[in-house]
């Protein structure tokens, strides 16, 4: 076949892929259920940090070891001291954080389990995949299983292998390499750490966080191939450390700003004006917070804001419908908001 | 263009030549599988319903399930259209249709198209059997697509099975219910899950949407078929059906055991032995291993219904069967359906179009009392408003038929008040029975009883230990006497199941001198198989089963009787002679 580009070579190959796969399917459907089952028991619910709204406190994991390994993403849900491991048969571990890849967003966290190995995934063994071929993504998105329930199965096809080009609100995805692009509503909240199996149960990838493209905005489903991840997670399981990335943040569409939070600042008449709140309007998101007039923003998340020139500076980098953390000094004490813009992002208003 | 062309001239001469070609002819068992797939497509889409409201406007999908017309859809879809709606068949007819019951609980309607006799209809499948990685199919009419109602079909996986999804205040609750990535959208609620076979093993209603807007993200809910198919009759009955609880609150403990945290004074489970930090093991044929599993194994029965239960304490095990009790208070249960008539269609995860929202539909469901008068005639001869009931009509239609087979098959007319009943015990020592209008005199080998209906009824509860006997046997005559219209109330409940064996009675309920009286049906032969007489809320019925039916005196009669008081056998009767006067 030399002389043909790979471009056109594809279709071919990819006919025969879906044919033979359509041929196996009969004889393979009794063991499909049986695959899968044997594929939930490798996958945990992780009950960590969060809870408040958009910030769901759960995630998905995969046992990735018999010493109780479990690979997930790193996220807020693993920033607290109350980190819980549920298996698929319901028994629940806290659960000590080992290391974490910041590149590509994930945590090894260690169960200590006693008795009976757990089923788990061997990332050494773990397959590729081909774009057209037919694949299965395990998680608990949504949190749907509890307790003993078995997490979710959604099938679906890798549709692309291509580089993750792509945001978290105002931020640059950390990883830029290929990932496998899925047809399946993978992503779902929750769904990140899951596991991409192919029809034998085989490893395939990790699901990652989610994440909207930076060109279209649209919410992506993909998962990070476990041949890109292997490296990173023996390199934490051995205790090596990782290069962490600064965080790169691209211009807001729409920046957020102290109008549409609903509160004004006292006039900015000196070079380093303290960002004392001068007023909030009623039922706005900032009214609704519980802001005050003579509130005294020292934050915006991890922040300083000296000025009320810094302050405007630093809304000015969220997205105009992201949640912002203002820290704010009221009467000698140190409080905390969240608040959020009314109008929603642009794929909720249909 | 040209280094295209000839790119592809080149790919194709290689394919033809290497013999690709040939080999992409599918092989005849994947035809095959093609055309099963499009057969059960097919034939379950002809099942499947658009169901709008009397204007034609809103709604959701349905799916009829028998010849007759009857058809699931939600509660949450009929709940904004009144008594009637139109339903769209893929052979592009607009039936009118009739509200015959609603489960506002379970999210389920039962419904009626008009105009036929042979409507095509849904085989029902087994979602017991159902589990995850098996393949089914949706079909509806999402975001309202087809005018011509032919409905959308989207394939995918059962993603999870026995899912549980929290009620919107205590309405709107899926227990049991069926997890699917085949896409649930919008205008999909009331509407069909398929297995790959085309047979019904659930009704879709909800989906999981949050930040991602109102479109489908993988995540589907449906009601399963097996609890459809417990409410089923029920739902026939015309009423406004409620789910069950059992009494009790329960929690999971450190070690995984499920407790009983609390237990109301009056309820079954109660008297059947359950206490406060008992050990729940087993419930309705189901290991309890958490609280929740409880909570979703419960949500599957009707109010009413009777189940299995099995406790331990002190590591002692019990296995009993217990009646569940209503999550509501009646009242307060349909006031809350008459609130939810009145409000926008709002369903869980809000799972519904955005144009149901418009300004223009609200002005017409502020408009519904007064299109009453307007209701299609077809639709008009079929329905009778009245408290507590979705159709009074369907009730009143129940009643009749089971009350003229039971009359037809027994003969039993103008038997009067005066009744003697002769027969034996276990062991072959003899009892008699003598039976008038105002009292029953007991004759038993160890002892005479005597009560008098003159009084009070529910004091009258001879033989101690019975449950109230000789109270049955003339609430019975009666029945007899009096008729469905002068007994006192009667509705028809729909069927609950018998224990042992579990088989499923007809049941009408009578009301008389403030005391519930049970009269059960076989569903095969129209035989009264029982009574059960309630005197009051926190005392067992007395459980009077019947069996062994043949002809006494000339008519149709059971010579066999059980008396069951809570769990206790307190006599079982064999009848020799019968006559009345």
């Amino acid at each position: 076949m030399t002389g043909i580009p790979a471009s056109l070579r594809k279709p071919a190959a990819c006919g025969l892929a879906i044919f033979l796969v359509f041929t196996a399917r009969g004889a393979c459907h009794a063991d499909l259920h049986q695959t899968i089952r044997l594929a939930q028991r490798k996958v945990v619910k992780i009950y960590g940090a969060g809870g408040l709204r958009g910030m769901e406190a759960y995630q998905t994991g995969i046992l990735i070891s018999d010493a109780g390994h479990v690979l997930t993403t790193l996220s807020y849900v693993l920033d607290t001291n109350d980190l819980v491991v549920m298996l698929d048969d319901g028994r629940k571990w806290q659960a000590e954080f080992v290391g974490s890849d910041p590149v590509r967003e994930l945590a090894v966290l260690q169960i200590p389990v006693e008795g009976q190995p757990l089923p788990h995934f061997d990332l050494h063994q773990s397959v590729k995949a081909d774009e057209g071929q037919r694949v299965l993504a395990l998680s608990n998105l949504y949190g749907i299983a509890t307790g003993d329930e078995p997490v979710s199965v959604l099938q679906g096809v890798v549709t692309a292998i291509a580089p993750l080009d792509a945001r978290r609100g105002a931020h640059q995805a950390n990883y830029r390499d290929t990932v496998y692009v899925l047809d399946a509503y993978a992503n779902n909240p929750g769904a990140s750490g899951g596991a991409l199996v192919d029809w034998q149960g085989r490893l395939i990838g990790v699901l990652g966080k989610e994440l909207r493209s930076r060109v279209t905005g649209t919410w992506l489903n993909y998962a990070l191939p476990a041949e890109k991840i292997v490296t990173s997670v023996d390199d934490v399981l051995a205790g090596r450390e990782l290069d962490s990335l600064q965080d790169e943040r691209l211009p807001p569409e729409r920046a957020l700003s102290t109008e549409a939070l609903g509160f004004m600042l006292v006039p900015n008449v000196l070079p380093r004006t303290p960002p004392y709140i001068d007023t909030v309007r009623p039922h706005s998101p900032a009214d609704e917070a519980g802001l005050r007039p003579d509130d005294l923003v020292v934050f915006v998340a991890e922040e300083p804001t000296a000025s009320c020139r810094a302050l405007v500076d630093a809304l000015a980098r969220y997205e105009f419908e992201e949640e912002v953390r203002l820290l704010v000094l009221r009467e000698g004490a140190l409080v905390e908001f969240r608040l959020r813009t009314a109008a929603t992002a642009p794929d909720d208003d249909r | 263009m040209i280094r295209l062309a000839t790119y592809t001239w080149c790919c194709a001469a290689m394919l033809a030549a290497s013999g690709v070609r040939a080999q992409l002819q599918p092989a005849d068992a994947v035809l095959q599988a093609e055309r099963q797939r499009i057969e059960a497509i097919d034939r379950a889409s002809a099942a499947t319903l658009a169901v709008f409201d009397a204007g034609g406007q809103g709604g959701g999908s349905g799916v009829v399930i028998s010849p007759d017309g009857f058809a699931l859809t939600n509660f949450h879809v009929t709940a904004p259209c009144g008594p009637a709606m139109k339903c769209g068949l893929p052979n592009g007819v607009l039936y009118d249709a009739v509200i015959v019951g609603i489960d506002p609980v379970g999210d389920v309607a039962l419904i009626q198209l008009l105009g036929r006799d042979d409507f095509p209809h849904a085989q029902f499948g087994d979602s017991d059997a159902v589990a995850v990685g098996d393949w089914v199919f949706v079909a509806g009419n999402p975001f309202l697509l087809a005018n011509d109602f032919q409905p959308s079909v989207s394939y995918g996986m059962v993603s999870g099975v026995r899912r549980y999804q929290y009620p919107a205040g205590t309405l709107l609750e899926y227990t049991e219910c069926i997890q699917t990535d085949a896409a649930i959208n919008p205008g999909n609620s009331g509407g069909p899950l398929f297995d790959a076979e085309g047979r019904l093993i659930g009704v879709n209603g909800r989906g999981s949407f949050e930040k991602r807007g109102r479109v489908n993200v993988g995540v589907g809910y449906a009601i399963s078929i097996n609890q459809i198919k417990r409410f089923l009759a029920h739902l026939k009955s015309g009423r406004i059906v409620d789910h069950a609880t059992l009494g009790a609150i329960v929690s999971t403990a450190e070690d995984g055991r499920v407790l009983v945290d609390d237990i109301l004074g009056d309820c079954d489970a109660y008297r059947r032995g359950l206490r406060y930090g008992d050990e729940i093991i087993q419930f309705a044929g189901r290991e309890i291993t958490s609280s929740n599993a409880l909570k979703n194994a419960l949500g599957v029965f009707p109010r009413g219904w009777i189940v299995p239960l099995s406790y331990r304490r002190e590591g002692e095990t019990f296995d009993t069967y217990v009646r569940l009790m209503g999550v509501h208070d009646q009242s307060q249960l349909y006031d809350l359906v008459q609130q939810e008539a009145k409000k926008p269609a709002k369903p869980p995860q809000g799972d519904k179009p955005k144009d149901e929202d418009n300004p223009q539909r609200k002005r017409r469901q502020l408009a519904l009392p007064r299109k009453k008068s307007k209701l299609p005639e077809v639709v008009a001869a079929r329905y009778e408003s009245r408290r507590g009931y979705a159709n009074y009509w369907y009730n009143r239609e129940k009643q009749q038929e089971l009350w003229e087979h039971y009359r037809s098959v027994s003969a039993l007319e103008n038997v009067g008040y005066r009744w003697n009943i002769q027969g034996r015990l276990p062991g072959g020592r003899s009892f008699e029975l003598e039976q008038t209008a105002s009292e029953s005199f007991l004759r038993l080998p160890y002892g005479n009883f005597r009560v008098s209906f003159r009084g009070e009824l529910d004091g009258q509860l001879s033989p101690p230990g019975s449950g109230g006997l000789l109270l049955a046997v003339h609430l019975w005559q009666r029945l007899l006497d009096k008729g469905l219209a002068k007994f006192g109330e009667v509705v028809y409940l729909g069927q609950l199941p018998l224990y042992p064996g579990g088989r499923r009675a007809d049941c009408l309920v009578g009301t008389y001198a403030g005391m519930e009286t049970h009269f059960l049906f076989s569903i095969d032969t129209s035989d009264l198989v029982g009574i059960d007489v309630f005197p009051a809320e926190h005392l067992d019925p007395c459980e009077l089963r019947f069996s062994d039916f043949g002809e006494l005196a000339g008519r149709r009669l059971p010579r066999r009787w059980k008396v069951v008081h809570g769990t206790t056998v307190f006599a079982e009767l064999e009848i020799d002679a019968w006559e009345f006067e």
